[in-house]
């Protein structure tokens, strides 16, 4: 089964994430960068898919040069090729979307195949538009469901039939059934992706990394600036410095009602 | 016109549509026009009741045998038409799972841009709006160029307060659906768990990795249980597979809301700390009094939570008799 994956380089998620002095972007100076978490996992449930029923995956970003390093690490976990369209991770959604489902065409159209299923993060870390994935899909006529924590395809997971997809809920899942070829928006929690191993480590060093140069009319949308929510200040009172402090502890938990 | 969405399940009115509701009726008092509102799948009247209470004047109701059960495509389908047919100014939904979805649906069918996600929004030529970036501990101001503004609301931005409650009119929406849309619907259902869940919990129990292996848990379990409240962990917790990946508190997992975030053995790395700021109070159980969810938290215990989390739950059942 031929699967694409589309992910984004960015930051590593717990940094304290500082913006530059006129506001225009993140301060990356002292960054580490990583792929967006939810995507991760789809890199993860793609490679596993291959792994059950054969094919191959393809991941793809738009970002700098550097977001090679993202493609690398997919091939070390498994993934077989890597796309980069130089761009950059702020260009608004309606852009975004507009160059990564012109991507998809040429590829399809040079492997004369389409992709079985494609797969993107619910949302990036980031910017999180939570769009980018549903405008791609609805710009190839492709049905799309997003927070998917759980993928089964019927079949090999080639040509036509279905993917079956889980969604959760508040206590418990939404199951959808697809026709291929599909698109789902996938979240963090689909698997535990795996770490690379040292061939895997190799043979991401040899991955050849394509570059496709397209580009897209802005969207409506705009950054102005970025800046920091105001700090929460508390005055944390300090309700003891051993088991004694239970004592305040329960009169708290009386005094708002939950006892 | 701004149009609120309301978001629902199979007929009950999700708390994300009174948020909507809330952030919407200030909304619209500020573009100086009317607050009417978009009930897709249902034509209930008690919820079009509801929606009035929060000073919606009208209620487009939209009833189809293929809105059975929520679907993103034929939810995204009905909004795009009635966005083309009703003309309103904007479109305003609650930033929950369902909320972003639809209006992202929506949206690519308009070839319209949406702001997710927003904490502020100010209406103009073009439209401001302030948003959650990183899932909350980045702001970005941004601009929209739109001809209607598509819009969702950060889950827990505001509270869902009522407020110029009117008697709501329902108006009839015909939407051309046809079987396509049912590509989408939801098939089936799995309940894992009755009762209490971790979005809806007045209490959470958090751990982290201070709580020291998956064992370690059993005494966040009793606690929560005696509280009637739920377990929640951080990211580092799920990374070590010490949790379940649905009992993830942060930017990746849950957003909890509760009356009380009692984290133990949590430091509050910022990935953590936005899926737990909407808690209304936060204790920290934590050996260092510096870690950034003791600096937060409305209540600390600077202890070892293996000693503290016994005593609270001999104290519990001391008092519960």
């Amino acid at each position: 089964m031929r699967i694409l994956c589309c992910v984004k380089r960015v930051p590593a998620p717990g940094a304290k994430i500082n913006v530059t002095a006129d506001g225009s972007d993140v301060d990356a100076a002292h960054l580490g960068f990583t792929t967006s978490p939810h995507e991760e996992c789809g890199v993860e449930g793609a490679v596993q898919l291959r792994e059950q029923h054969g094919g191959e995956v393809t991941v793809l970003t738009v970002g700098p040069p550097e977001a090679a390093e993202q493609l690398r690490y997919a091939a070390s976990v498994g993934a077989d090729h890597g796309v980069l369209i130089p761009g950059d991770g702020a260009w608004d959604p309606q852009r975004t979307a507009a160059v990564i489902g012109e991507a998809i065409d040429v590829l399809e159209s040079e492997a004369k195949e389409l992709f079985d299923l494609i797969l993107f993060g619910n949302e990036s870390a980031d910017s999180g538009g939570f769009q980018v994935g549903v405008r791609v899909a609805h710009s190839l006529r492709r049905p799309i469901v997003n927070g998917i924590k759980g993928i089964e395809v019927s079949g090999d997971g080639s040509g036509t039939g279905t993917v079956t997809a889980r969604r959760a809920i508040d206590g418990g899942f939404e199951v959808y059934e697809l026709p291929r070829p599909c698109v789902l928006g996938v979240k963090e929690g689909l698997n535990l992706p795996r770490y690379p191993t040292m061939k895997g480590r190799l043979r991401s060093k040899k991955l050849e990394i394509r570059s496709l140069d397209i580009d897209a009319a802005q969207g409506g949308q705009r950054r102005i600036r970025l800046h920091r929510p105001p700090e929460q200040v508390s005055e944390t009172v300090i309700l003891g410095d051993g088991p004694d402090a239970a004592v305040a502890v329960v009169d708290v938990l009386e005094e708002l009602g939950v006892l | 016109m701004l149009l609120v969405v309301l978001e629902h399940d199979r007929g009950a009115l999700a708390e994300a549509a009174r948020e909507a509701l809330a952030f919407g009726r200030s909304l619209a008092e500020k573009m100086d026009e009317d607050l009417q509102a978009a009930l897709i799948g249902s034509d209930d009247g008690a919820l079009v009741a509801e929606a009035g209470d929060y000073g919606a004047e009208v209620v487009h109701t939209c009833v189809h045998e293929v809105l059975s059960d929520y679907g993103p495509d034929a939810h995204g389908a009905v909004l795009a038409q009635m966005v083309a047919e009703l003309e309103p100014s904007a479109v305003l939904a609650c930033g929950s799972d369902r909320g972003n979805e639809v209006m992202a649906q929506a949206a690519a069918r308009l070839d319209a841009p949406f702001a997710a996600n927003c904490v502020d929004v100010t209406p103009g030529s073009p439209w401001t709006m302030t948003r959650v970036q990183w899932g909350g501990s980045l702001l970005e101001d941004s601009s929209l160029e739109a001809e209607v503004a598509l819009l969702t609301c950060g889950l827990h931005a505001v509270a869902a307060q009522p407020g110029d409650s009117v008697d709501a009119d329902t108006e009839a929406f015909e939407a051309d659906l046809d079987e396509s849309h049912r590509v989408t619907v939801v098939k089936d259902r799995t309940v894992q768990e009755a009762g209490v869940t971790l979005p809806t919990a007045p209490v959470v129990c958090g751990g982290g990795r201070g709580v020291g292996s998956a064992e370690g848990f059993a005494q966040l379990e009793e606690l929560a249980e005696l509280l009637g409240g739920r377990v929640g962990c951080s990211r580092a917790v799920t990374n070590l597979g010490w949790r379940p990946h649905s009992d993830q508190v942060g930017q990746t997992g849950t957003r909890i809301a509760p009356e009380i975030y009692i984290a133990s053995g949590i430091s509050g790395a910022i990935q953590h700390w936005v899926g737990a700021m909407a808690s209304k109070h936060i204790l920290a159980i934590n050996t260092d009094r510096e870690a950034n969810m003791v600096v937060k938290a409305d209540w600390a215990v600077i202890a070892d939570l293996h000693e503290v989390i016994p005593a609270i739950i001999a104290e519990v059942r001391n008092r519960k008799g």
